[in-house]
């Protein structure tokens, strides 16, 4: 008990290093993987902005870097990651790298809850006359609102995931700190401590998504 | 009446489902003249091309042939912006009523004027102005799911008049209720047309639908438009057997197979079938003329229909008696009755 009340500090300073990390790479990932994601949509073939060529593009991108296991990308996106924020070390980096990997991962999911848009909803906006980028901003992203939010959720866990291996790069958070100074120095408390404070960030983050979720479908 | 919508040769052809596979015609070549001011139903049975027809009318979907024109806009023409600006013109409502499950019911009636450019203020008072009309006031801050389908139909409508087109196209609009708020509903397009002068295009399966509100009706069928005529017209002279088969759909026709077998084994006698319009004379004549030949009959089938105010009816009799005093009797009723007999 002594042992955890000692590490206490060095513990929240790294929970609050890693919900950073998380923070910040929900964000870019989040803004590009909704790009990517509605411009899929938006392409494909029946879409608002019907372009072949731009969705194959797309397509063929997400499935390139999607299945790449994150600790290879991690590793091979460092001299992309010199030239676009100056380092390849680092948490920084760890951030550039998760944002890339969160990017074409929330591509798909919003991909797919925007699928599931009943399409008549879409017609009867282009009957009204409204334009492509009017029915994207007004209809098919509130349309979708809810479970994209829960698809963000789903996304936040992936990317707490992701956050664990940042130590690699020399990153800091919660993950470096469980497997440098708890899995390395056989120190359990300092591993289950840090296991801990995961898992409730974890069901605070579900709880959260899942309400807000629940206020936007109002159900 | 000035032609309001004109469809001349026009086809949609869609590419094929698979590789080598044919093409689909959906329309085939149809020419309309739709009137200023008219309620015109287009009916036919799914697949017929009816609902392509109306998506090339707004340009949901582009002409692979022929010319559309709305006024003197050649709206199968234009693309891009100039065509959304004429769409603004044209309101459309759907059989799943499609509304916004994001937005309230004002939200949803509110949509065509923010793609029109309406001030906020501007906004709300059209569109508690159109809630009124159809009979919604009070429920503007309601959930589109927490509305009857009859309710979820009228904020379609209200949606589809907000930026005061002077079409509207009705998809199917009332497949998805019950009859009674099909009758409601059918009631308000009515006086949309009636009040608003609005040309109505109604595309349906259901004969109800175009006996009650259309003045002229076309008869699709394989894409073709295979009949038109004004409602009554078509009604009461079917040229074709799919429009029979509509029209029988409302009146109890003809009987036939079973149940004409099932009527013989229970009343003697010849059958005929008088079909009778208000063009003509009443079926009082024929009845009275068997009744001076001494000739006894029975009603056993039919009925009669009214069709936008005018009458039509199919009764058919069984009849005992002589059989030349019969035939004679039946030789003098007059015009606009015909008289067949059933073998």
């Amino acid at each position: 008990m002594n042992e955890v009340v000692g590490i206490l500090p060095t513990l929240a300073e790294q929970t609050a290093i890693m919900l950073g990390i998380v923070a910040l790479s929900l964000a870019f990932g989040g803004i590009g993987g909704l790009a990517i994601g509605t411009g899929l949509y938006v392409t494909r073939s029946g879409g608002v902005l019907e372009q072949r060529g731009v969705w194959w593009i797309l397509n063929v991108l997400v499935n390139t870097v999607r299945p790449i296991p994150f600790i290879i990308l991690l590793a091979a996106l460092q001299p992309i990651g010199r030239g676009l924020v100056g380092t390849g070390i680092g948490t920084e980096y760890a951030i550039f790298a998760i944002s890339v990997a969160a990017t074409f991962g929330i591509a798909r999911i919003v991909e797919q809850n925007l699928v599931a848009i009943p399409t008549g909803v879409i017609e009867a906006a282009r009957a009204t006359g409204a334009s492509p980028w009017r029915i994207i901003r007004t209809v098919i992203l509130p349309e979708a609102l809810g479970p994209l939010v829960l698809g963000f959720t789903f996304a936040v866990i992936a990317i707490v995931d992701m956050s664990a291996v940042a130590g690699l790069v020399g990153g800091e958070g919660l993950g470096n700190y469980a497997i440098t100074y708890g899995y390395r120095q056989f120190d359990e408390v300092v591993t289950w401590s840090a296991l801990v404070v995961v898992v409730i960030a974890v069901q605070l983050i579900q709880a959260l998504g899942n309400w807000l979720a629940r206020r936007i479908m109002r159900r | 009446m000035a032609q309001h919508i004109v469809l001349d040769g026009v086809s949609k052809r869609f590419p094929p489902a698979r590789r080598g596979g044919a093409e689909i015609v959906a329309v085939d070549d149809v020419s309309l003249a739709i009137e200023q001011g008219e309620i015109f139903g287009i009916i036919g049975y799914s697949g017929a091309g009816k609902s392509t027809l109306v998506r090339l009318i707004n340009q949901l979907e582009p002409v692979t042939d022929g010319r559309i024109t709305i006024g003197d806009v050649p709206i199968s023409e234009l693309r891009g912006r100039r065509l959304r600006e004429q769409q603004t013109g044209i309101g459309m409502i759907f059989q799943r009523f499609n509304l916004l499950s994001s937005r309230t019911v004002a939200g949803n009636v509110a949509y065509p004027l923010e793609v029109v450019g309406m001030g906020r203020v501007e906004r709300r008072a059209r569109v508690e102005e159109l809630l009124e009309f159809v009979g919604l006031a009070g429920r503007a801050d309601a959930y589109p799911e927490q509305l009857s389908g009859g309710q979820q139909q009228r904020v379609g409508i209200a949606r589809a008049l907000a930026a005061s087109p002077q079409v509207l196209l009705a998809d199917e609009a009332t497949s998805a209720l019950d009859p009674e708020t099909t009758a409601e509903v059918l009631d308000l397009l009515a006086r949309i047309n009636r009040e608003l002068g609005v040309t109505i295009v109604v595309i349906t399966h259901e004969m109800e639908v175009i006996t009650r509100i259309a003045d002229r009706v076309a008869v699709m069928e394989a894409g073709r438009v295979v009949e038109t005529g004004t409602t009554y017209d078509v009604f009461t002279r079917p040229q074709t057997s799919t429009a029979r088969r509509f029209v029988q759909t409302v009146v109890r026709a003809l009987p036939e197979g079973d149940e004409l077998s099932q009527l013989r084994a229970q009343h003697e006698g010849r059958f005929f079938t008088i079909s009778f319009t208000d063009e003509g004379v009443s079926e009082a004549r024929v009845f009275g003329a068997l009744a001076r030949a001494g000739v006894d009959f029975n009603l056993v089938h039919g009925g009669v229909d009214d069709i936008q105010g005018r009458v039509y009816g199919l009764l058919t009799i069984a009849v005992r008696g002589d059989a030349e005093a019969v035939d004679a009797a039946l030789a003098q009723v007059g015009p606009g009755v015909t008289v067949e007999e059933q073998r």
